[in-house]
Formats: structure tokens, sequence, C-alpha cells
């Protein structure tokens, strides 16, 4: 229990961090947030709106920092992200709760089957490292290396606009379907969905292939799978239950450190495929200096990424005796 | 010179195709703004022409020479990482080897920074603090990223260090009475020059993704040439729908090209400080069969008999004694 306590206390600290940058960020930078907002949108700001935006970034005399900073951290405890300017008066937790559920399910599942692919692949390359599998990753690395968004702009080209197989960008047919919970909606969303996923497995599976083969060589010259070849055991059953069984605990923990790395390429791609999620939402609102929205934009995605993290050390628990014994000690 | 002559030698042939490519583009960085045709801003009844003897690689919607672009944007976007490597892996080896060398509290504190920085996702906190700063050329961008890319190097030179920290020879100069700062200039350092040679790479590349992101979707400073800014003008005159692949097409490949050069060449010195990575290419065919450093040495002569076969049956004798006891639990 104290490894898992000492995580999330891990995750408490971050999750600080990164709320206690989102209140200083706004105050730090040289100019008057507000007056930026104000020349963007001049004489469309109603009196209230203006307070609103003064109170979100600080800038009006409304009592001492100390204050302020206490205001913000129960306002951020109670989902409170103030209005959105860009859509206002509608509020920032009501813009963002229509755009979260498309990202978290596309993002969500494209990257845990990129991942299932890249490593299932990595352990094969580690296996025969040398083999043909093994000699084609630089070509892997170059597709690794394509821009999320550029990847994506081919993918529209080809598959959208050249083969019009998919529609090219989107959620989901407005004209015919309304979200909810009815099949017509969900299919095509779910049409909608499959060339991003596309994009996503493609160029993230090259990076934990590589890091699963890196694992998987050293695995496989360690003492106990010499020992199971010894043995006579099937090259299957080894591969599986010595091998890529020990090879994947690091492959874990690195998931968890690459997350925040393929959720920010995903935000980027969303813009070209125009996917109504997160990444589109957040564009939008630096390109219409919505700062309430861009802020809690940012808090989001990083708690999403935390508790992820968290899930995944859970997983490490259940898995790993290793981790179980340090944590009986 | 010699040493050079020697490492190159030494490295594996992913790593070399890594510094030929890389090569390229810095050359083309060096002598591109001297040769290039015709001013990138210049504007010309010429738009969207697809790629010719005049415009090796087309026209933009304005008139606006590809190439001409290209090889301006390349130079900016290669300085931008090399800027952002320097300053962010300084960085790293500062708060790596500090932390290893004070330990105890500072240790855990720097330690709880770097894993915080870690798992901040970097490019949604970038496009929120570029979003505040004023739009004006490459420094708000080359600050950013480095105070937001140095964590990961960081880490992995502070386990480096810690290791180092505790060797005998570290010891003995520290009995003989040298100082704190001479022993990590000159005992500790010298010994994790690879791994700070693969931080750099490492942080310039990601600094180029993000630089090339950041510029795409128009946080960045837009109004010069650089690889992100020729795709975000491509992206918002909606070159795509109108097929002038010629416009987006070169920025992309070269980030691409780079990218690859970028992870060839680390890859390349993970192989060079890990025998292992690197033993495991050097498979070698010995009469039909392919072998591997970690199998037993061949016996030739016996084709009928795997290595593998003739190893069981060799083992089968003390299979029962619990000596080979391995995870899985197979006795």
């Amino acid at each position: 229990m104290t490894y898992l306590l000492r995580r999330l206390a891990f995750y408490l600290v971050a999750a600080w961090v990164a709320v206690t940058a989102n209140f200083f960020i706004p105050r730090a930078v040289p100019g008057n947030a507000v007056q930026a907002i104000m020349s963007k949108f001049p004489g469309q700001l109603t009196p209230a709106a203006f307070d609103a935006i003064t109170a979100m970034l600080g800038v009006g005399h409304q009592g001492s920092l100390w204050h302020q900073y206490v205001t913000y951290l129960n306002d951020t405890a109670h989902f409170n992200f103030g209005v959105s300017v860009s859509q206002f008066p509608t509020p920032v937790s009501t813009v963002l709760g229509a755009a979260l559920p498309y990202t978290l399910v596309l993002v969500g599942v494209a990257t845990v089957i990129a991942f299932f692919i890249g490593t299932a692949l990595g352990v094969l390359a580690g296996w025969r490292a040398g083999g043909w599998l093994d000699r084609s990753l630089p070509s892997l690395m170059f597709v690794q290396a394509i821009p999320y968004f550029f990847l994506a702009l081919l993918v529209v080209e080809v598959f959208a606009v050249t083969l019009s197989w998919f529609p090219p960008g989107g959620g989901f047919d407005g004209q015919n379907y309304s979200p909810g919970w009815n099949w017509g909606f969900i299919s095509s969303a779910l049409d909608h969905a499959i060339l991003p996923a596309f994009t996503i497995v493609v160029t993230s599976v090259a990076g934990w292939m590589l890091q699963m083969r890196n694992v998987m060589v050293t695995t496989v010259g360690e003492d106990y799978v010499i020992a199971a070849q010894a043995k006579g055991l099937s090259d299957r059953r080894i591969i599986v239950t010595y091998a890529a069984r020990n090879a994947l605990l690091p492959q874990l923990q690195g998931f968890g450190l690459a997350l925040g790395f393929v959720v920010s390429g995903a935000l980027v791609m969303e813009i070209v495929f125009s996917y109504p999620g997160i990444g589109l939402l957040l564009v939008n609102a630096v390109q219409g200096t919505d700062y309430p929205l861009m802020q809690a934009i940012f808090l989001v995605i990083t708690f999403a990424v935390l508790i992820a993290n968290l899930v995944i050390d859970l997983i490490l628990v259940l898995f790993d005796p290793r981790v179980r014994a340090r944590e009986a000690n | 010179m010699k040493a050079l002559a020697s490492l190159w030698r030494r490295l594996p042939g992913t790593a070399r195709a890594g510094v030929v490519l890389l090569g390229l583009f810095v050359l083309a960085a060096i002598i591109g703004p001297q040769v290039i045709p015709y001013d990138p801003n210049a504007v010309t009844p010429l738009t969207l022409k697809p790629p010719s003897a005049a415009h090796l690689l087309g026209t933009t919607q304005t008139g606006q020479d590809v190439l001409s672009q290209l090889l301006v944007g390349i130079r900016l976007t290669l300085e931008l990482g090399l800027y952002v490597g320097v300053l962010a892996t300084a960085l790293s080896v500062l708060v790596g080897v500090t932390a290893a060398f004070l330990g105890g509290v500072w240790d855990d504190f720097l330690s709880l920074l770097c894993n915080v920085f870690l798992v901040i996702p970097a490019l949604p906190l970038l496009i929120v603090m570029l979003g505040y700063f004023p739009q004006k050329g490459q420094l708000p961008s080359i600050l950013v990223l480095s105070i937001l890319g140095w964590a990961w190097g960081a880490r992995v030179i502070r386990a480096q260090a810690l290791t180092i920290r505790n060797r005998d020879f570290v010891a003995a100069s520290r009995e003989t009475g040298e100082r704190g700062w001479r022993i990590i200039l000159f005992e500790i350092i010298p010994n994790i020059v690879s791994l700070i040679a693969a931080s750099f790479v490492n942080t310039v590349l990601y600094a180029i993704g993000a630089s090339v992101a950041l510029a795409f979707i128009g946080v960045a400073d837009v109004s010069s040439w650089s690889l992100g800014t020729i795709l975000y003008w491509s992206q918002s005159a909606n070159s795509l729908q109108l097929g002038a692949w010629w416009w987006f097409v070169p920025p992309g490949l070269a980030v691409a090209l780079i990218g690859t050069g970028l992870v060839l060449l680390n890859t390349g010195i993970d192989e060079l400080s890990n025998p292992r990575l690197r033993d495991a290419r050097s498979s070698t065919k010995i009469a039909g069969r392919r072998i591997w450093p970690t199998d037993p040495t061949p016996v030739l002569g016996m084709p009928k008999v795997t290595t593998r076969g003739r190893l069981a049956t060799l083992a089968h004798s003390f299979s029962r004694s619990s000596l080979l006891d391995a995870p899985g639990g197979e006795f």
C-alpha cells in the first residue's frame, strides 16, 4: 500500500504544480492579457464578460495574490473554469464537456491499440535480433519521425480526397444525426474516427516497437532464458512466459512516460481532421485569445495524463511481484 | 581527426546513414540561403504552379518559390533545434549532476521536479505559454522549449552520475582533497559524455518536432520561414484541397528525414555504449545456420541435430534439480 500511496502523493504534487503554473503564467507574462482580448473583440464584450476575464486573469484589484490563489484553487476544485470568451457566455466546463468524449475515445483506443501492436512486434524483433523484422527497423524509424499532423495530411489526401473511402474531417455527420446514444450517430462517429485512429496507430507503433525490442534483446541474454532453452521448452513458451513477460514491465513504465508525447501529437493531428476534440478546441482558443478556455484545456489534458499514469501504476503492482515485494517491506 | 576516424569505424551502419542524412541537411542549411534562386517572400503572378525548370518545387498561392522557402526554412528549423538542444542539455547536465553529487534532500527535490516535468504533457503547456507571449521572433519558442525540454536528459544523466559518484576513483579523488567542482568537471562529466551526446540528440529531435507542430498550428512566429511555417501557410491556403502537393510534401518530408537522421544517430550512440544491443546485430552464418552471440558455440558437421535440440538433451540430466530455477516456474 505504501508504494501506491507514494505514487498517489507524487501525482498530487504534479497536479498541484500544473494548477499553480496555470495560475502564475498569465500573471508573469509581459503585457496585459485583458487588453489583448479587448482588442480582439472590439465593442463586442459586455461589462459582465470584461469582469469575468479580469477576475480570471487576476488583472484587476481583487484582493491580495494569496486571496486570488485560494479563490482560484477553490474554483478549479469545483470544475469552475469561468466563462469562455470566444463562445460567451457559455461556461468553459460546458464547452469542454462537449469536446472531451471525442478525444478520450479516439486517443485512448488508438493509443492502446498501437501499444499492443508495437509491443508484440517488438517482442518478435527482439527475439531474433538481426532477423528480417529487426532489419526493417530503420525504415520504421522514418515512419516514426514523420510529424503526426503531416501523416494526417497525407492520409486525408489519399483516403478521403482521392479515394473518398472515408469522410475528410469532422466528428460525425451533422446533417443527418445529432449526438446521442443511437446507432446512426455512433456508426457515423466511428466512420469519422477511423482515419485519425489509423494515423495515431501508424506513427506511434514504431516507437513502442523500438523500445520493446531493446528491452527484449537485453532480456533474451539473461541466464533464465538460456536455462529455459536448455530445458527444451518451445520457443513460443520461452518468448511468452519467460522473456516477454519480464520485458513488458519496463515497457509499461515507459508507456506512462511517453503518454504525454503521444497525447500531444494526437492533439495537433485533430486540427488536420477538424476532429471536434480537445486539440481543435485548444488551437481555436489560442487563435481566439480565449484564455480561460485555453487554461482549462491544459488542466484537463494534464489531469487525464496523470490519471492514466496512476492506472498504469496500479497495473504494474498487479503484474510485477517485485513491486509487490517492495511494498510489503 | 584520428579519434573521429576510429569513432566512424565503430559506428553501426544505421548510425552512419543517420550522420550522412543529417550532414546533407546541415549542408543545405549552411549554403542553402546563399544559393536560393528567389526571394522567399517575393510575390509573383505565377500562382500555384507545379514544379518546373524555373521553379523546381513549384510556387505557392501567392506565387512565392517553394524551394527558396524550403532552404531558408531548413536553416531556421535546424538553428532552433541547435539552440534548444544546447540550452536544455546544459540544464539537464546541471540538474542531473547536481542531484547525483549532492544527494540527500537535494536529490529528492530535483528528482521530484524532474518527474513532475516529465509527466506533465509538454505541448499543451507550450501552447498555453506561447499563447500569452507576444509572437515576435524565435526567442520565445527557444526559451519555452528549453524550459520544458530538460527533464528526460536530467533523469538519465542523474542515474548514471549516481553510479559513477560511488566508484572508487571518485572516492579516491575526494580523499586526496579535490574540490567538489573539480570532481564534477574532471571525474564525473568525462564519464557521461556519451550520455550527454545522446540526450542532446534527443532534445534536438524533440525541439524540431515541437517547434514544427507549434508553427503549424500558428502559435509560433509565422512571419519568418521555418519548415513549420511553410506547412502553416500551405494549410491555411487549403493547399490539400487545391491538390498542391509540391507545397506541403517537401517541408513535411524534410522534417521526417531530419527526424530519421537524429533517431538513427541516437541508436548508434546507444549501441556504442550498450554492448548487448551491439552484439544483437552481429549474427553470422556458419554452415548455412544463422548463429547469434547468445547461442552456444556451434559444432559443425552435425547438421541433423539443431543447437537447441542438443542443448535440451544435455540439460535433461540436471533438469530436475532446482539449480535452474527461473521465473515462470516450469520445474
